[in-house]
Formats: C-alpha cells, structure tokens, sequence
C-alpha cells in the first residue's frame, strides 16, 4: 500500500527553511541550465532560419564562407538561367548575386569600431529570400546611394535611424529604411544594391549567388547541374544547410559550457540534496519506524521519500523556470567567425527547454533522494521504534 | 585550540554530511576559478602584443588587402624602424572543426619583428627561411596533432583556393604564455607563385623607434592615404589584439553572473548543512551551558566548524584548478591561450570561501549562542 503523499508534504512543511534551501539551490542550477540553453540555441535559431530549404547558395568551390567565396558576373549569369530556377512575378528568374563584404562602422555606444556584414543584393532578392520584410520606411532606390539596416543591429550603429546617412566605404549612404527577417542573422546586416556597392568593395565580382527553386525536391539534380559544370568551379549548397552548418566551433563551445558548468553545479545541488534527505530520514527515525510496523512495505517507505525528494527538486525545477523566463528575448551579441563580423540574437527559450530543465531537476531529485531513501526502507524496525 | 578536538568530533559526526559539503563548496570553488579564468586569460590576452609594434590594415574592413607599394611608403614614415606584413590563410587541415591560426609572412622580416616573443632554434629557422615550402609551426599545435619536425602536411585553403602542402621546418615556442603557440605560419611568397594577381598583404606590421612616438605614426600612417583607393587604419598591437578579445561579446559579464549564481547556490547548501548540524545539537548545546561553556565560546565553535568546511573545500576546489588547467596546456581549442588560474583568482576565491564560511554559520551560531540551557535541555526533535 502507498504513503499518502500528504504525509511527504507535511514533513517538507515541517522543516521550512532547510526544505526552501534546497529547492532554491535546485531552481539556481536549472535558471542557469536554462539560460545556457537559450544563449546556444537562439544563436543556432539565427543562424538556422537565415536559409530557406528552397534556395540554394553557390560559392566558389572550397570557399567555406561567403567572405571567402569568389564568382564572376558571367558565371552567375549561366546560372540565372537554369530552368529549375523560380520566375518572379516580372518573369525573371529569382537569383540574386551578392557582395558581400564585413565593414567597419562606428557603433551607437561609442568604443571601437564594430564589423558589420554589408550585402549587395539584386531586385530579385526580396523574393528569394522571403522572410525578409521591411519593418520601417522603403526598400533601397535602384541605382542611389541607398541601404536598409537589419533591424537586430540598427539599434547598435551610430546614423542608423531611417532617413539618417551612414558612412562606410569613403561614401555617405542614405538609410532607406530597417528591415527584420524573422530573428535570423541577416537581421544583423547592412543591404544595398549590388551594383552600387560592387565596384567600391571587392571588385568586379560577386561572393556568392543565392537562386529560389521552382521546388526543394529539385536541389539535387540543381547541384549536379552546377558542380559539374567545367566553366563554374563551383559548390552549392542548400541555403538552410549552409547557415545552419555554420560556427561550428562557437555552437561546440557554447554547448561545453551548458553542460560542464551546469554539470557541475548539478552535483554541488545533489550533494545538498543528500544532506538534507538523510537529515530527514534521520530525525524521522521513529516515524518510519511506526509507518514500517503499521505494515508499510520498505517498498512504500523507499518509493514516499523518493517521491518527497523528488518533489522538492521539482518545485525547485520549476522555480528556476520562473527565473529564467525573463531572458528569452534579450539580446546580446558576439562574432560571426564564419564573416568575422558582429551577428546580433537574442536569448530564445523554448517549451523544450523549459521541459529538459524540469527533467533535468527531476534527475537532480531522484539522484539526491535514493540513498536516503533506501536507509529509511531499510532500517530495522525494533531498533528504530526504540 | 584546546576545543579542536571539540570541532573535530563535530565534524567527523556526520562525516558523510561533512564530506558532501565540503565538496560541493569544492567543487563551486573550482568552477569560479574556471569561469574567472576565462575572463583573466582573455584580459591577457588583449594585453600581449607590444606598444612598440603597430598594425596598419585596410579602415574600410579587414579583409581588404593593402597594395604591396605601401610597404617602403611606410618605411619611410618617421619613427618606423622595420616593416614586415601578413595575410590570413584560413586553411583547413582535415576537417573544419580542427581549427588553428594559419598566416602567410614575408618570412625574414616578420621572424626579424617577432624575434624576441617566439623561441625559434637557430637551424630550424635557417632551414625555414631557406626552403620555399617549408612552414614553422606552434609547439602546442605539434603536439595537438601529433606532427613531428619534417613532416608534410596539407591544408585546404578556403580563401586561397586549392590544397597547400607544407613541410614543417620549425617549431617556437612563445615567450609570453598568451602568445598563440597554436599558429602556421609559411611564406608569403608561396601565395604570390600561384595568385600574383591578387594576392597582397593583408595588414603591415610596423616596429617603431619609440613607443611614445605611437599616436604621431598612427596620424602619419593614416593621413598619407586617406584619399587614396585603400585607406588604412593603424594603431598599436595591442590595441589590435584587444579589439579581437571584444569580438567574443560581453563574456566577462557572462562568466560573472554565472560565477554568481553558482556561489549562491552552493551557499545554500553549505548553510542548510550547518543549520542541520545545529537543529541537530541543541541538546547537547544546553549540556555544554550547564557545564559552563560561555555563549561567546559556542557561538565561535559553530563558527569555526564553518570556516574548517568552507576553508577546507576552498583548497581543493582551488587547488585542483590550479593544479589541472595550466600542467595539462589547456587552452580550449586555442582559443585561451595561456589559460592559467591566476593569483588574484585564488584570492578572490579564498574571499569567497571566507565569506561563505561568515553566511552559513552566522545563523547556526547566534541561535547556539543565545539559546537558554532550560530551553535546550526541554527541545525535542
């Protein structure tokens, strides 16, 4: 037969202070668990939702990067002109070949310089990439010294409110207006034309292309076209696959550090867990004794002050989602190491998250609970009782 | 210390609750170390380079190349001593996530600017700068991969297409432990052979006659191209390398809230354990007031037996960071080199411990201390 779980609720009751101090510590390990998660997971988030699965990216065979990347006005032609390749509303195809280079530029809070994705797009590459949309004022004026900022960074760089002009490249830009795409890492960039901004960067040619298929299922037979294509010397990529591939090594470090400080700390919450469960089993000698004689199986007695331990980490699970919450949405900055240049995101908590810090307390209270419980099933009850 | 004794019986009571919280107040302690030591050795590392030395690279963005015709321009700057220049290579050895720092220099002049922070044995460096194809190459990185002195090794180049195969002919060891010991570095002009179209120095290194006279090259230096198509942008090394370290985004904060919350969560637990301990003991408390203990001597008992746990888990909790991260060349990929838990650290720490032996035995040892013996005596748990 069971313990009532009363039972456990009232002897946790009965120790306030020591019970809250143990909840609370687990609630600290899991806020920071949680926490850890968002940061690795809304800079994967911005990096996974810059591509589309429809769109196919194409650099200059070896380049691991668009800055690295290299390809001619006429090969970008022959590629425009696939036939697996989507037509926009105006009948011509959706590629759009891009500059791209990361410029310095003064931030808004002063200090030194920050570097800044700048991306030279064709007409067509607001219906390539279609979760780009302007959040304020217009798109950029073909053919004028125009640039719409990234809404994640406009915030950060001096000049960049709508109608300001923004210098770089020994020009004053006029800023047409700022634009968002779904919390993904062009939000952190700077587009103008292409062909206003190629000749003053990199010279007579483009870094990348990035083409809309008619449909997904269509990329493979696309990359064979083009990777065998003599004349190209190109690799092409699924646009999704290649952002989300990218910074590697920032993603296997963010994630160490998730697991090896909370690891840690997780031990340091069980240790605390132990002590105060055996504490318990201890000054309740004569309780479980009584319980042991009214004919409780050591089974219940194991299984009640498994599930009291349990609940406490739980509460305490619970409690450091609480505390955690607030975080999702801010937004912080590092490098982008693929561009070398600032990527903007914010902190991104998920259900899943949130679900994996209470399993995770949960582990922390099974893990705290076992060995004091089984004491208590296994203590011999003539002595107890005495 | 005629009451140790006293402690000691206290403590080894409950040896398994002593051990559990000595060692997470341990293990809270070596994680604080770890996460300062992250933000330390990025502050070193925005420290190394010389305030003699200054780079000059492209002010529109870092991936620019600057034309070569810069380089007897800036020798002839006032205040220059010696030019030398590099270019990032970016090569890929193997697979991407084995990263590593790989350059192109003009082999004399830059091994001539770095001769005093790199270690670099006379004949290899000999044997480097005779052979075309030949590469020095970082001891920490030799032994990462486990390459040997002669070996070829081949590096895909990501921005500089094609595989390159270089045969290592030197290895240095850096003089300032926050000096990269995980870098390539081969000859420039091995790029030059096969791209001479394109390829230029990717920034300039300057070696001046007076540090002070920095602020007054910088000007010079900038000043005589800014109308020019590649304007440049130069300052101290070190302000250079310090301009890479903030690149990583606000980590010191980071690290720090981190290393708050850890030490808060760990002093629970250190203060649920001596409050235990206490509950535990009123009895005995009121049988110690009866036989004449004075309040003031119970209330440093409680104290010292917090102090003995915090303390003693702040030895090994510190200790074992110390002892692991620096013998053992840890330096996370490369990205810390010269990871190192530094004095200040300890310090830092050992004041932790201090203060987390006052906050969890503060309570404890009041309540000991002005518990009345009748009451005590009547307590029942």
């Amino acid at each position: 037969m069971k313990i009532p779980l009363i039972y456990n609720l009232r002897s946790l009751l009965r120790r306030p202070v020591s019970s809250a101090m143990t909840a609370v510590g687990v609630a600290l390990v899991v806020a920071v668990f949680i926490a850890m998660l968002a940061l690795a997971n809304g800079f994967k988030m911005a990096l996974v939702r810059t591509g589309s699965p429809d769109n196919v990216l194409v650099l200059r065979k070896g380049a691991d990067s668009e800055l690295s990347s290299g390809i001619s006005r006429a090969n970008a032609a022959i590629m425009a002109a696939l036939p697996q390749i989507a037509t926009g509303s105006d009948g011509r195809p959706l590629a759009s070949p891009e500059v791209f280079v990361p410029m310095s530029l003064e931030p808004a809070t002063g200090g030194s310089d920050q570097l800044v994705v700048t991306r030279g797009v064709s007409a067509q590459a607001f219906e390539v990439r279609q979760n780009v949309r302007i959040a304020e004022g217009r798109r950029f004026a073909q053919g004028r010294d125009e640039v719409i900022i990234g809404s994640a960074i406009a915030s950060r760089l001096a000049h960049s409110a709508v109608g300001d002009t923004i210098h770089f490249a020994g020009r004053g830009w006029l800023v047409a207006g700022h634009f968002s795409s779904g919390g993904s890492a062009f939000e952190s960039e700077i587009w103008g034309e292409n062909e206003q901004l190629m000749p003053i960067l990199r010279g007579e040619f483009f870094q990348v292309v990035a083409v809309r298929l008619r449909s997904a299922a269509l990329f493979d037979e696309v990359k064979r076209v083009l990777e065998d294509d003599r004349r190209l010397q190109v690799d092409a990529r699924r646009e999704s696959e290649f952002y989300s591939s990218q910074n590697g090594v920032l993603r296997l470090i963010l994630n160490f550090l998730a697991v090896f400080i909370t690891g840690i700390m997780a031990i340091g919450a069980v240790f605390g867990a132990v002590n105060t469960m055996y504490a318990a089993v201890a000054s309740r000698t004569g309780e479980i004794a009584v319980l042991l004689t009214l004919g409780f199986k050591p089974r219940s007695v194991l299984a009640s002050f498994l599930t009291e331990a349990t609940f406490l980490a739980l509460v305490g699970g619970f409690l450091g989602c609480l505390v955690a919450l607030p975080i999702n949405g801010i937004v912080t900055s590092t490098t982008n190491w693929s561009s070398f240049s600032t990527i903007a995101f914010s902190f991104l908590v998920t259900p899943r998250i949130l679900l994996d810090g209470i399993i995770f307390s949960v582990v922390m209270g099974v893990l705290g609970g076992y060995f004091p419980a089984r004491r208590a099933a296994r203590m011999p009850v003539v002595q107890a009782i005495r | 210390m005629r009451f140790f004794p006293l402690i000691w019986a206290n403590l080894t009571r409950h040896k398994r609750r002593t051990i559990l919280t000595t060692a997470s107040v341990a293990l809270a302690l070596f994680l604080f170390a770890s996460l300062r030591s992250v933000v330390t050795t990025l502050d070193a590392g925005a420290r190394v380079g010389s305030e003699s030395r200054m780079i000059v690279q492209s002010a529109k963005a870092i991936v620019f190349f600057l034309p070569m015709s810069y380089k007897e321009r800036l020798a002839a700057v006032p205040g220059v001593a010696a030019v030398t220049w590099a270019d990032w290579f970016g090569g890929v050895y193997q697979d991407p996530k084995n990263f590593f720092a790989s350059f192109a220099a003009d082999a004399e002049s830059y091994l001539e600017m770095y001769r005093s922070d790199l270690e670099l044995p006379a004949d290899q460096r000999a044997t480097f700068l005779r052979e075309r194809t030949a590469c020095i190459v970082g001891q920490h990185l030799l032994d990462k991969f486990g390459w040997r002195l002669g070996q070829d090794i081949t590096l895909r180049g990501t921005i500089f297409e094609g595989d390159w195969t270089f045969t290592i002919r030197g290895v240095y060891r850096a003089v300032d432990p926050a000096f990269s010991e995980d870098a390539l570095v081969f000859h420039y002009s091995l790029i030059y052979e096969r791209y001479p179209q394109w390829v230029n120095p990717g920034w300039y290194v300057l070696q001046l006659r007076d540090p002070s006279h920095a602020s007054q090259v910088a000007a010079a230096v900038d000043s005589m191209f800014k109308n020019s198509a590649d304007p440049t942008k130069t300052g101290t090394e070190r302000a250079f390398n310090a301009g890479f370290v903030t690149m990583w985004g606000n980590v010191s904060f980071l690290m720090n809230s981190i290393g708050m919350a850890v030490v808060f969560a760990i002093l629970l637990v250190a203060a649920n354990s001596m409050m235990l301990s206490a509950r535990e003991r009123t009895n005995e408390v009121g049988i110690l007031k009866t036989v004449g203990f004075t309040d003031r001597l119970l209330f440093g008992l409680v104290m010292a037996e917090a102090s003995i746990i915090a303390l003693g888990g702040a030895v090994l909790g510190l200790g074992a960071a110390k002892a692991l991260y620096r013998p053992s060349g840890f330096s996370a990929m490369g990205f810390l080199p010269g990871f190192d838990v530094t004095l200040g650290t300890l310090a830092l720490g050992c004041g932790i411990a201090v203060l987390l032996a006052l906050a969890s035995g503060l309570v404890p040892a009041l309540s000991a201390a002005r518990l009345s013996a009748v009451q005590a005596l009547r307590h029942v748990e």
